[in-house]
């Protein structure tokens, strides 16, 4: 545009003018390539950030995306009354008690079975239960005491194979090293082919992965607590910090008086926005556990820990969007005859709404993702059952792709990924969200 | 007014409710991170034989941080066990009891084994106490005089080493298994390259000869992993020449990746450290409040269950993962002491 204004009319111009513009001209050229060499630099850098993204992005998929599928073992057994209910009661009760073992002889029964086994070889046999998750016999135990319908039938039933059998199955462990340094011997391979061959091995999705809670098992293991931790957590953080820093910064920024005091405030959120989370971990541990008494591990001291590392965030982006609004919409709220409050809560925080969602969106986002507090207040658990109450022990997905990191088996290395996949998913779903929700409340004016 | 003396009257009821809402009803479980993974087998396994009992909650945080929580008193909102690999200090005692903890009951699990390994495809060693005292000591014996370490390589620490240069990643200060490093390892060496009686002509008292035998060269030769055994694997994987200290268990599950080094001519096994011939190993404990016993439902029946011989017997799933069982009659005289009550 200002190209054509200036060298078009330059033509129709005498000696000295031309010399003049030619000069401005010049100096246009260069301002032109200094915006061009800007935006190189702009496309490189974002060029840059989304390979270093995709590098992330790429590593950790590629690592974690085999434990969405699991390998399991489908075997028919006989639900033998004789061994199940040998007293003739087939109550959940009497399921739950009595000998434990005689789960793990219905087991060794139709694995016996499938893979005709000589019945009297005992190694044989033991070589056989290696493949299956130890964890079976109780898994086959509570789903029959869930259905006691069952004893008396003959069903199919789908194993878990124990980690390493699984990650032989995914490649991780690789059949072509020694048989000495292999986790898998080679009686293990011969069995697996066996198995393979007869159709009784097959690879399935994971659903254990977001249902079961901590195992020392890899193939039983779950983030099911941790999501329903954080889960816990994230409502308790917004739940508290979404009105209390609300409330506080229009407080602040619309009716507390401007003199020092409101100052120090500012400058004091500020820096508690910028002081390392791990501080707030050591003051939760102090307040909420030493001299409030609250539980351990509990979700709701997470909550309210979360919740002080979050307010700073939330206050701070909310007086960001209650100052966007323009001055005329406060005087005209006023001159019409409305009240001061009435000004803020029907005029003002509507339109600052979609800043005060985003804020308290990333606040979230930014709480689901935070360990170093947790680990101060005993989320770093070991944790099977599922909280009923935010008051019961629970971990966090963060704290549990933590735990999962510092595990030596294979299997749990996978995991590791897998989870890390499953918390940016979370992250990803509330930030989209949080943009959502802005075009939705946005307002022009 | 009114409105706001009635708000902080509902917040305050709300934090009452929220104490009193709570009743230990699981077994919480804090301390060493070396005991943790034998502690969560124990606890799972413990969930699915009881299933009257919740499973019990297991953190790790080191042992320190373990006994620390667990001397902060008794009562609901406290451990009831800690997980230690080592024994109690005196000093941490008299915290517990001062803090009400009076009754400690002591539980010696079995044993845990601390191998030297280094890259698979690199040479075999065959290590001796003093071998590692010279390589990474602060100061060690040179021609009769004590001198800054002068050895760079491991091949000046003895002739037929290789011509690697020194990188021995070790565990870190906090690090349960610097404590047995430090005694069987540096103390043993420097007693035996006649370092200490140099310490001790140099004037130093007894203790702080032994502090001096186990300060480490500070010029990045020697790297304290503060963290897991995981980060040590990835050093020597970045570091082919690295020598790096492991856990057995850790040893066993990556044997693709590591070889092991043997101490004083024994190789570390299962075996060799339960009869006590491997020198670098030690006891690993849980500590358990008396008080509880009986208040926190299964807890005497979980101390039961652990010391089984199916948990933490020769062929239990603890000692799948790496742990050392003590012999037979040490298992039965720890479950008879707990059954008789003994405390500390």
């Amino acid at each position: 545009m200002t190209e054509a204004a200036s060298t078009v009319p330059a033509s129709r111009l005498g000696g000295a003018e031309v010399r003049k513009i030619s000069k401005i001209d010049i100096g246009l050229k260069r301002r032109y390539a200094a915006e061009r060499r800007f935006r190189t630099y702009g496309v490189l850098a974002v060029t840059i950030a989304i390979c270093f993204l995709v590098a992330l992005f790429s590593s950790i998929v590629s690592r974690g995306y085999t434990a969405f599928q699991q390998t399991r073992i489908s075997m028919i057994v006989d639900f033998d009354p004789n061994i199940i209910a040998p007293d003739g009661d087939r109550s959940a009760d009497a399921v739950m008690s009595g000998n434990a073992f005689r789960f793990d002889d219905l087991i060794a029964a139709s694995l016996q079975k499938t893979l005709e086994l000589d019945p009297n070889d005992e190694d044989a046999l033991y070589d056989a239960l290696d493949l299956l998750s130890k964890g079976s016999a109780p898994m086959l135990r509570s789903m029959i005491a869930n259905d006691p319908s069952l004893i008396g039938t003959k069903r199919n039933v789908d194993f878990y194979a124990t980690g390493d059998v699984d990650s032989f199955i995914k490649g991780s462990i690789r059949a072509d090293i020694p048989e000495s340094q292999r986790l898998i011997k080679d009686k293990h391979i011969a069995l697996i082919e066996k198995l393979e061959n007869e159709g009784a091995l097959r690879l399935a999705f994971n659903t254990g992965l977001f249902t079961n809670g901590a195992s020392t098992r890899p193939e039983m293991a779950g983030v099911g607590v941790a999501l329903v931790g954080s889960l816990y957590m994230m409502l308790v953080v917004l739940v508290l910090s979404l009105p209390l820093g609300v409330a506080g910064s229009i407080y602040l920024e619309e009716f507390a008086p401007k003199n020092r005091w409101t100052d120090l405030i500012e400058v004091n959120i500020n820096n508690l926005a910028a002081v390392p989370s791990i501080v707030y971990g050591l003051l939760g541990l102090a307040v909420f556990i030493n001299f409030a008494h609250l539980p351990r591990s509990a979700s709701l001291v997470g909550g309210l820990v979360l919740t002080l590392t979050t307010l700073p965030t939330i206050i701070i982006a909310t007086r960001a969007a209650l100052k966007a609004v323009p001055p005329s919409i406060r005087e005209a709220g006023l001159g019409v005859g409305a009240s001061k409050m009435q000004t803020v809560f029907h005029h003002v925080l509507p339109l600052a709404m979609p800043g005060v969602l985003t804020g308290t969106i990333i606040g979230l986002a930014h709480a689901l993702g935070e360990t170093a507090p947790l680990l101060m207040i005993g989320m770093k658990a070991f944790v099977v059952e599922y909280p009923t109450t935010p008051f019961d022990p629970a971990t966090a997905l963060p704290t549990q792709i933590y735990m999962w990191a510092t595990e030596p088996e294979r299997a749990f290395t996978e995991r590791t990924s897998a989870a890390i996949i499953v918390l940016l998913a979370f992250l990803l779903a509330m930030n989209s969200l949080a943009i959502i929700l802005r075009r939705a409340f946005e307002r022009r004016w | 007014m009114k409105f706001s003396t009635a708000a902080s009257a509902f917040v305050l009821g709300l934090c009452a409710t929220g104490t009193a809402a709570f009743a230990a009803e699981q077994i919480h479980i804090a301390g060493s991170s070396t005991v943790l993974p034998y502690a969560t087998i124990v606890a799972e396994a413990f969930a699915e034989a009881n299933p009257n009992f919740k499973a019990p909650i297991v953190e790790g945080g080191g042992s320190s941080a373990g006994l620390k929580e667990f001397c902060k008193g008794v009562g609901d909102d406290t451990i009831d066990i800690a997980d230690a690999s080592r024994p109690i200090k005196d000093s941490e005692l008299e915290a517990c009891k001062a803090a009400g903890v009076t009754e400690v009951q002591e539980i010696r699990i079995g044993y845990d084994g601390i191998v030297f390994a280094s890259d698979i495809k690199g040479p075999d060693f065959a290590f001796e106490p003093a071998d590692w005292f010279n390589a990474i000591g602060a100061q060690v014996l040179k021609d009769g005089q004590l001198v800054d370490n002068p050895n760079a390589k491991w091949s000046d620490v003895k002739a037929d080493f290789p011509d690697w240069e020194i990188a021995a990643y070790i565990p870190g200060e906090k690090h349960g298994t610097r404590e047995v490093f430090e005694l069987n390892v540096l103390l043993a060496g420097c007693k035996a390259t006649k370092a200490y009686d140099a310490f001790i002509a140099s004037g130093l008292a007894k203790g702080d000869a032994e502090k001096a035998c186990y300060k480490v060269r500070k010029d990045g030769k020697a790297v304290d992993i503060d963290g897991e055994y995981n980060e040590t694997l990835a050093r020597i994987d970045s570091n082919k020449t690295g020598i790096g200290v492991f856990g057995l268990a850790f040893y066993e599950n990556n044997q693709d990746k590591l070889k092991v080094a043997t101490m004083s001519g024994i190789a570390p096994s299962v075996e060799t450290i339960s009869k006590g011939e491997y020198p670098v190993s030690r006891p690993l404990f849980f500590y358990v409040k008396k008080a509880h016993l009986g208040v926190v439902p299964g807890l005497k029946e979980y101390v039961e269950f652990f010391l089984a011989d199916q948990m933490i017997g020769p062929r239990s799933p603890a000692v799948a993962k790496g742990l050392v069982p003590a012999p037979k009659d040490e298992r039965q005289k720890v479950l008879a002491d707990f059954q008789a009550g003994k405390t500390l």
